[in-house]
């Protein structure tokens, strides 16, 4: 009880100290530009829930989840394919070295020009962006799978899909999993980002527009907006993690007890 | 550490990787095979362009594309929104640098600090930058200042987690052996904190410095900021397509160049380390 107390307090106490801080220096301030803490709350309530959250919002999370999890799936599957296989590895680095080097949000009037700019364009965009991160880790962590297991799996006459299935997946998972870490914040910036520039609807196109309309407290509430979403898939993707790498961590605890 | 260990096993894990990658001897047959991918890539491209399966008019061939690429090399244009680019990425890094690296130290070394700060780190952390767009819009005239506000800040998170994990990573023994020689704080932070603390450090930098690019590029095109970005976005209003695509090439070389930059400099600057060493 005493202990969890002083966690609470810990996690809390700096964050109070800071709005403290802010509400007491706003408190004077004239200027349209500062935002101040308790207009923030109430027209974030005002702006974000209500019509714009059908318009906007959910068509937004919509594209994102759409995107990366195209660029998680078809990652996993080229990573996979490509990493089973050397000679492949080595015909295909240097091209995706360069699609990975390539800023993702460069692409979105290529896209734009290819595709048109609708709805689809802007997946394409977010899966095409968030895929390299997913498809390199994928290869990289099948590579290095432990030889001793591959030797041990083949001679227990453990092929194809169930090896890939047994030992492959699980050796490649922490590594996997890095990719994705990766991908999730480029998801995130490419479905804004296609908001802002071809404007329609959706996350980015409303703040650039409250912006445009110098509604400062409601542009500030989509900046809020935008920081709990990337919060809220944060601790989403760490408790995915946690939950199929529980094997893993268990092991490295007790490496490291040893 | 709890709540920062699972990340910490997985960088670890990656750190581990990549150095071994980074060990990989050279071998021709690889090169080879490299390039033909390179060569069937640009075939692709062509056969797409020049049958039709994808309009000519917004694909141009890959042949055109490259010698658009060529013409726009000898023009100094180019080379001008190449140096503002790289400007702009080179400062956002440098202030992020400036600000992580102190932060981070002096956060990693004091149990209470990292402790309180915990909370507000990871809810500020995946704040995406581009969310701060209109408000560096708002608060800043000059476009420079607007795409280095949104550069430093996706930079300085990618270095400062690092350097608290480098922080953390210092042996307690050689911490307590330097204090009860009467090493000042200065000199712990010096001799003891900051060899450890190197590696993270530089894998920060790596990260930060193909963040900052990512966040450049955006500006350029979001905000206007010049630099290839903005050149990228004018080509395609103005419908130069084969030009769009050349600056997207560009924009690809500029981060290949930078990665293998940072790669360099970091195998250079380890060399005493045992991930580079190799033979630990």
């Amino acid at each position: 009880m005493r202990r969890s107390l002083i966690a609470l307090a810990y996690a809390l106490g700096l964050p109070l100290i800071l709005i403290a801080i802010w509400w007491i220096a706003s408190l004077g301030a004239t200027s349209i530009f500062v935002p101040k803490p308790v207009p923030l709350v109430t027209q974030f309530f005002e702006v974000w829930i209500g019509d714009r959250f059908f318009t906007d919002v959910l068509p937004s999370l919509g594209r994102f989840v759409a995107g990366t999890a195209i660029a998680i799936v078809l990652g996993m599957l080229i990573g996979l394919g490509v990493g089973l296989n050397r000679g492949l590895r080595a015909f295909t680095e240097p091209v995706f070295e360069f699609f990975r080097a390539i800023p993702p949000p460069v692409l979105i009037p290529i896209f734009a020009l290819v595709i048109g700019i609708g709805d689809d364009m802007r997946i394409a965009v977010i899966a095409f962006g968030a895929i390299w991160p997913v498809i390199l880790n994928t290869i990289e962590g099948v590579r290095a799978a432990d030889e001793v297991q591959t030797e041990t799996s083949r001679s227990y006459g453990i092929h194809g899909l169930s090896r890939v299935r047994y030992q492959v997946l699980p050796s490649a998972a922490p590594q996997i999993l890095a990719g994705v870490r990766q991908s999730l914040p480029i998801g995130i910036i490419l479905m804004v980002i296609s908001e802002m520039l071809y404007a329609s609807s959706g996350l980015g196109f409303s703040i650039i527009q409250l912006q445009r309309s110098f509604a400062v407290p409601q542009m500030w509430s989509g900046i809020l907006l935008l920081g709990l979403l990337g919060f809220a898939v944060s601790l989403l993707f760490k408790l995915v993690e946690r939950r199929i790498l529980r094997w893993y961590h268990g092991l490295k605890d007790l490496q490291n007890a040893s | 550490m709890t709540s920062l260990a699972p990340h910490d096993t997985i960088t670890r894990t990656v750190a581990v990787a990549q150095a071994r990658r980074r060990r990989r001897r050279f071998r021709p047959r690889r090169l080879l095979l490299g390039l033909a991918g390179i060569l069937t890539f640009l075939l692709i491209w062509e056969l797409a362009s020049r049958t039709g399966i994808v309009n000519p008019t917004y694909l141009p061939p890959a042949s055109e594309v490259l010698v658009t690429f060529g013409a726009n090399a000898g023009l100094t244009g180019t080379w001008v929104a190449v140096g503002q680019t790289l400007g702009s990425w080179a400062l956002g890094i440098l202030l992020a640098l400036a600000l992580a690296v102190p932060l981070g130290v002096v956060i990693g070394l004091s149990p209470f600090l990292s402790r309180a700060t915990r909370s507000t780190v990871e809810f500020l952390r995946p704040i995406p930058s581009v969310a701060l767009i209109p408000l560096a819009v708002l608060a800043f005239a000059v476009p420079l200042q607007q795409s280095l506000l949104i550069i430093t800040y996706g930079a300085f998170w990618q270095i400062f987690i690092q350097v608290l994990y480098g922080v953390a990573d210092v042996d307690a023994v050689a911490m307590s052996t330097a204090r009860s020689y009467g090493f000042t704080w200065w000199q712990r932070v010096r001799d003891v904190v900051f060899p450890t603390m190197l590696p993270y450090l530089l894998t920060g930098i790596r990260l930060a410095a193909a963040v900052a690019l990512i966040l450049a590029v955006t500006a350029e095109l979001v905000i206007g900021t010049p630099g290839v970005g903005k050149q990228a976005g004018l080509a395609k209003d103005a419908g130069l397509y084969a030009s769009t695509y050349a600056l997207v090439l560009l924009t690809g070389l500029l981060g290949v160049v930078i990665n293998l930059g940072v790669r360099a400099a970091e195998r250079r600057l380890l060399a005493w380390h045992q991930s580079v060493r190799g033979d630990a």
